[in-house]
């Protein structure tokens, strides 16, 4: 199932029913114990979490096997006692979006690159080693891309200081109160 | 003749914004290239944090100060879908009609931009007139021609004026009068235009996918994905309306590019005018959403230059947690290198142009 058939004739473009169950119970299938959470979040778009680990025998079933071959995002959370990594992974021939969420550790922030499998990952890792500080490890070239070479923080994390007061004055503070 | 890189930015009149191309030619043929991005960081993500749910809104237009509506809907889609929240019938379809302008803006904008590229000053004078009949429809609807900070969570600000739906129609037709005869002969017509953008830039189906190009990029490749077809949000999956895909030899060159833009323009008017008859014509066009979410939330869009993501989580605060913003221009930038192998320098600015950059979004 490739972009070209995709566009073949039987293929419209259109949505499929229950292609998200579908791709759930194939992943219970065949990963069963290692799935943290499974769950349908609302028709074609399916969310999984597991651990960073078994990320790339996911992905590589997901890719090759289930035919999910655009990877949309990959954004880093950080939770203050892990990070995420969040991936979503979508099938052009059912309109299905499957949101894998990979936990990494906060005291060492690594996980596989999927850059192998998608050449998309390679400028959403840098970006979110850039701002988030998670090293994807085998990534082709992974520096910074949205901040100066010599820029030593990664702004995003949520130690990272940032103005967190409201930003408008009220009014007992205008008329000089506290 | 020994290879060497060559600067193309950050100023530079190609670049639309403030971006960097290193390319490194051989004589006068590219051999290898090199975007360089983030001139235009603002840190949209981070100052979102400290934001209540709905002062990002004013942030999220500004990613894009060309399509607007388009960003900042896809962010209150991402928190509605977060929350729960439900949006009435007639606020989903003054949605669908004020995107629907702004994708006309946009792609109008973009041809005014890719026509100096190409050396035909008259593109950029009549994109810019037509635009501004958009824009004053848009003025008309929101109340400001850019940055329009119309989508609410649960809705839209306002309902549409009055005489909206007459003006709509009178500047629609009006507007397809000139693509059907002015536009055709200057552009399609023109064997200077295909000179300068058929056969060059190309990427094939394969290539786009597994870099993340969306939008009318991919769809020049020939690939039938639009998401407002494949993952229906709003009211899109009442409308009727036609994927312009490019279906012709030569699939994924500038060319392509230019005519699935061009048809996406007609399109849209169409979804315009039917949305504005089978729109409801009384009810809420606005719900109140809660103050605060938890869990988290994704939405995708098909943007004006492709899909447009947001996933946003909260955790019980009036403010987002973590707001990301997946840009499409930003994964197609990746795959400029692609595109731009094997050309002539000179070519360049055709294939840079024709990917419709915008800097603001990619940098965030």
């Amino acid at each position: 199932m490739s972009a070209v058939a995709a566009n073949a004739p039987g293929v419209s473009g259109r949505p499929v029913e229950g292609c998200e169950a579908q791709i759930l119970a194939d992943l219970k299938r065949e990963f069963g114990p290692k799935l943290l959470e499974a769950r349908v979040v609302r028709p074609r778009v399916a969310e999984v979490a597991i651990d960073r680990a078994d990320l790339l025998a996911l992905c590589h079933y997901l890719k090759e096997v289930a035919g999910y071959e655009h990877l949309g995002c990959i954004s880093a959370v950080d939770w203050k006692d892990h990070f995420e990594s969040v991936y979503h992974i979508e099938n052009y021939a059912t309109g299905c979006v499957v949101q894998l969420n990979a936990r990494i550790p906060h005291d060492d922030p690594k996980i596989a690159s999927v850059c192998p499998l998608w050449n998309a990952a390679n400028y959403h890792e840098r970006e979110a080693w850039d701002l988030m500080g998670i090293v994807y490890e085998g990534h082709p070239n992974l520096t910074r891309i949205l901040l100066p070479e010599d820029f030593k923080f990664h702004p995003l994390r949520k130690d990272f200081p940032q103005e967190v007061d409201r930003q408008y004055i009220s009014r007992r503070k205008l008329k000089g109160g506290k | 003749m020994p290879e060497f890189w060559i600067n193309m930015g950050p100023q530079h009149p190609m670049t639309h914004g403030l971006w960097n191309m290193k390319v490194k030619v051989d004589g006068e043929t590219i051999t290898d290239a090199r975007p360089e991005i983030g001139y235009l960081h603002r840190g949209v993500e981070k100052i979102s944090e400290v934001r209540e749910f709905q002062k990002v809104i004013v942030l999220t237009d500004r990613l894009c100060y060309v399509s607007s509506i388009t960003w900042s809907h896809a962010y209150c889609l991402a928190v509605e879908k977060m929350m729960g929240v439900e949006v009435p019938e007639r606020g989903q379809y003054l949605r669908v009609i004020s995107l629907e302008l702004q994708r006309i803006a946009s792609h109008l904008m973009w041809l005014a931009a890719y026509g100096p590229d190409l050396g035909l000053l008259t593109v950029l004078l009549w994109s810019l007139r037509e635009r501004e009949l958009f824009l004053d429809l848009i003025q008309l609807l929101s109340g400001a021609r850019m940055n329009q900070n119309y989508p609410r969570i649960g809705g839209v600000r306002n309902d549409m004026p009055e005489n909206f739906e007459a003006m709509c129609k009178r500047s629609i037709e009006h507007f397809l009068e000139k693509l059907d005869h002015d536009y055709e002969k200057m552009l399609h017509e023109s064997k200077i235009f295909h000179m300068r953008t058929q056969g060059v830039g190309k990427i094939s189906a394969a290539d786009a996918v597994n870099w993340g190009v969306t939008g009318p990029n991919l769809r020049a490749c020939g690939v039938n994905v639009d998401v407002r077809r494949l993952d229906p949000y709003e009211v899109y999956e009442e409308l009727d309306f036609e994927v312009q895909t490019w279906k012709g030899p030569d699939a994924g060159d500038s060319y392509s590019r230019f005519i699935c833009r061009f048809n996406e323009m007609r399109e849209s008017c169409k979804i315009v005018l039917e949305a504005l008859a089978k729109m409801p014509k009384e009810g809420a066009y606005r719900t109140k959403p809660p103050r605060r979410g938890e869990g988290e939330g994704y939405a995708r869009t098909e943007d004006s230059r492709g899909e447009a993501l947001f996933y946003v989580c909260g955790d019980g605060d009036d403010r987002p947690y973590r707001v990301k913003i997946r840009s499409p221009i930003f994964c197609t930038m990746a795959a400029t290198p692609i595109m731009l192998r094997g050309n002539k320098l000179a070519d360049s600015v055709a294939i840079l142009g024709s990917i419709d950059v915008c800097v603001g979004e990619i940098d965030k």
